[in-house]
């Protein structure tokens, strides 16, 4: 143990004071901060510019009905043609011309319409515009119907069905999918520690492939040892990282909060900020007794259980991948050769990650939700989106956390002996770059 | 005398190559001891066996009159063929590190260390990074972690490559100092002069076999073929080369000092050379009588061409 715990701090340190890893570590934060300031300040620049639009309106209708906004306003031309109003667009600079033509109803109105601009306009301002003639539609038709405006609104058309398990438990719709997303966001983060840190175990054991030291070192220590040694330093050092990842993210979020006075709850209220004319105010009502219910169904997520299965999930995947990307840097002699290595590892990580987030958020109990979530390579980031639904009745059956897990611990102790015998034969072999029949070759040295 | 490592049939198989087959080497207590053989006949597989690197399929290790264990790899130091060291370590962390993994305490390696710095000139060293140095620099760190912990039996492998003459010396007094101290040395080399110069047993390697192992001045004579180079003061050539010619096998000969002085090369019989000595006698000065021992290189070629 003693030698182990020499290689860990060894790796451990060497990595720590590695002068990119370090730059890496306080400039990440950093630049991510920064991006989002950056696309915050950029989207603002962007809604700031406001366009202004003539109307040239010959019909009786829809004379008070178009109201500027903080990115379009509206300036009305009288007793002008067609022809003249564009070329008076033209010269003032105007963005576009909305020319309504005198028919005799609303209908032909509405059909006859025009918008004329300098260029293709954005979805968003003809959306605007387009709101604003099916309001009047369909309050016209409603009229023609005989159905008044507020009877309209009372019938509503915002219905949805109410979920229960058979214990009685009240489901909202849409919560499996956050709940997807949380298991989703833990999944995301081990596909990442597992790219950028099996990564660094493999360029490792490469960089003492290069430099000839292994056998200085594995004539004191068990190739396994160093191996084991080299995987938990590299991943102590990636911990590390992350955690000083996220502190400082809080940080300069809260830093940033304060100093430029942005209220947290402006930016969710502008989120969900697009009711049409009708029954807009019903629906935020609406939406604001479901968040209450949204909010505590998350506190009902739980999240002792599912950091402690991340947790297993976490070091279980983590150590079989790494182990197979320490046994790629021990067959290799030089970066350059690893590709034809790494791309069947990454496969199966992707493929969770797409699997996960296309067949998990629409079923997450069916059957290749359940597949993939026993299948040892992609289990930890699959079952990790289902978790958050909960275990037992509900939720994960039992059983196949049970064998997921089983399968998880098996692999494991298969992989990590597979890749320890490639290594162990692999940091003495010099010179050849070995093809997959040379690894199988070495399995029986 | 006893045996510090004795292989009994050691066999080792890479796939359907034999590296090793059936060696058995008995390596003295307390001596220096020369592995040769050309590359690749499986000088460093046995080597990674001794070292515990590498198991072999058949065949045992016996070090101390006990089978191989892993406690003995404490007991080894290792100087490997292909050596390198951490290139952005700090040369005295690194050298702390390596003795560490050997099982030295902390406080003890930093003393030994201290000392073997101080003794190869080199303590200024401890705070530079390895990239700094020079490889023959290197090559001293190298071979101070290797004998720091104290081994009973210390395996060195092409030791005096990347160093300059005076630096090779300077390793070579060394290890001669390390046997005098009761160390035993495993020397695997192609330079034969340094073989000569240190090596008091040697086994030859060929093709995965051992091809001839023992004593070296043992080998030397048995390898010897009644060789002598023989210079006589002559008068005048007065047929006294041709009786020589007639009667003995000459292999070469000349007349040097404008015919006062003949040289030639003889192959007797036998190692007696009382018949040839007496036949000269009467007839011609003996100036210089020398037998031609064959030398470590001469044995290595004729060996392994032979095979």
């Amino acid at each position: 143990m003693g030698k182990l715990s020499l290689i860990i701090k060894r790796e451990y340190l060497a990595k720590v004071r590695n002068k990119s890893f370090v730059v890496m570590t306080f400039l990440s934060p950093i630049l991510m901060v920064g991006m989002v300031v950056l696309i915050v300040y950029l989207t603002k620049i962007n809604d700031n510019e406001v366009r202004t639009i003539g109307i040239l309106n010959e019909s009786n209708y829809f004379s008070t009905d178009f109201q500027g906004t903080e990115s379009t306003s509206f300036v009305k031309f009288k007793d002008i043609d067609l022809q003249a109003a564009k070329d008076t667009i033209q010269k003032m600079g105007f963005y576009g011309l909305l020319y309504i033509p005198n028919e005799q109803d609303l209908e032909q109105v509405a059909s006859r319409s025009f918008f004329y601009s300098k260029d293709a306009p954005g979805s968003s301002l003809l959306d605007n515009l387009e709101n604003v003639f099916e309001d009047r539609l369909r309050m016209q038709r409603l009229q023609e119907l005989g159905v008044s405006v507020s009877d309209f609104e009372s019938v509503g058309n915002n219905f949805e069905i109410k979920t229960a398990t058979f214990t009685g438990e009240q489901n909202l719709k849409g919560i499996t999918e956050i709940k997807a997303f949380i298991g989703g966001a833990f999944g995301y983060l081990i596909m990442m520690f597992i790219i950028i840190y099996g990564g660094f175990v493999m360029r490792s054991v490469i960089e003492e492939k290069t430099t000839r030291i292994i056998e200085v070192i594995i004539s004191s220590v068990k190739p396994f040892q160093l191996m084991l040694g080299k995987i938990i330093g590299t991943s102590l050092a990636g911990v590390t990282q992350f955690a000083i990842w996220i502190i400082s993210a809080f940080l300069m979020f809260g830093v940033l909060i304060l100093v430029f006075d942005i209220d947290p709850s402006a930016i969710n209220s502008g989120a969900n900020n697009a009711p049409g004319l009708i029954g807009g105010a019903a629906y935020v009502a609406a939406s604001d007794s479901a968040m209450q219910l949204y909010a505590n169904e998350l506190f009902r997520i739980p999240w002792i259980m599912l950091i402690c299965f991340f947790v297993i999930y976490f070091v279980l995947g983590y150590l079989i991948y790494s182990s197979i990307y320490a046994a790629i840097g021990a067959a290799v002699d030089n970066e350059t050769d690893t590709q034809q290595f790494i791309f069947p590892i990454i496969l199966p990580l992707m493929l969770a990650i797409y699997v996960g987030f296309f067949s998990v958020f629409n079923n997450p109990h069916g059957p290749i939700a359940v597949g993939f979530s026993l299948f040892p390579l992609t289990s930890p980031i699959v079952m990790l989106m289902r978790l958050p639904g909960g275990i037992g009745e509900g939720g994960v059956p039992i059983w196949e956390v049970v064998v997921s897990i089983l399968l998880l611990i098996i692999t494991f102790i298969g992989i990590v002996w597979l890749a320890a015998k490639i290594y162990r034969v692999g940091i003495l072999m010099y010179g050849k770059k070995p093809s997959y029949k040379d690894l199988l070759k070495w399995l029986k040295y | 005398m006893n045996n510090i490592l004795v292989a009994n049939e050691v066999s080792k198989q890479f796939g359907s190559h034999i590296a090793l087959n059936k060696v058995s080497l008995e390596i003295p207590e307390n001596s220096i001891y020369g592995l040769l053989g050309p590359n690749g006949a499986g000088k460093t597989t046995l080597i990674r066996i001794i070292n515990q690197i590498i198991y072999p399929d058949q065949g045992t290790i016996f070090f101390d009159g006990k089978p191989l264990q892993a406690q003995h790899i404490s007991m080894i130091g290792y100087l490997p063929e292909e050596r390198g060291l951490y290139k952005s370590m700090k040369v005295g962390e690194q050298a702390l590190y390596l003795a560490q993994l050997k099982g030295l305490s902390k406080s003890d390696a930093k003393i030994r260390l201290k000392y073997w710095f101080d003794r190869l000139e080199i303590g200024d060293w401890w705070n530079k990074k390895i990239q700094e140095l020079s490889k023959g620099m290197a090559q001293k760190i190298q071979f101070i972690v290797t004998v720091l912990h104290e081994p009973k039996l210390l395996i060195f492998d092409e030791p005096f490559s990347g160093f300059d003459p005076i630096n090779a010396n300077l390793i070579k007094d060394e290890i001669l100092q390390l046997r005098d101290k009761g160390t035993t040395i495993i020397f695997s080399t192609h330079r034969m002069e340094s073989v000569e110069e240190l090596c008091e047993y040697i086994a030859l390697v060929h093709k995965s076999e051992k091809i001839l192992d023992g004593k070296l001045s043992d080998i030397k004579k048995a390898y010897k073929n009644n060789i002598y180079k023989v210079g006589l003061g002559v008068q005048s050539s007065n047929g006294l080369l041709e009786d020589l010619k007639d009667k003995f096998q000459i292999l070469s000969s000349e007349y040097v000092d404008e015919g006062l002085q003949l040289n030639f090369t003889v192959q007797l019989p036998s190692d007696d050379t009382g018949p040839f000595l007496s036949h000269l006698s009467g007839k011609a000065n003996v100036n210089k009588f020398m037998e031609t021992i064959p030398s470590a290189n001469d044995i290595f070629i004729r060996t392994v061409q032979s095979k």
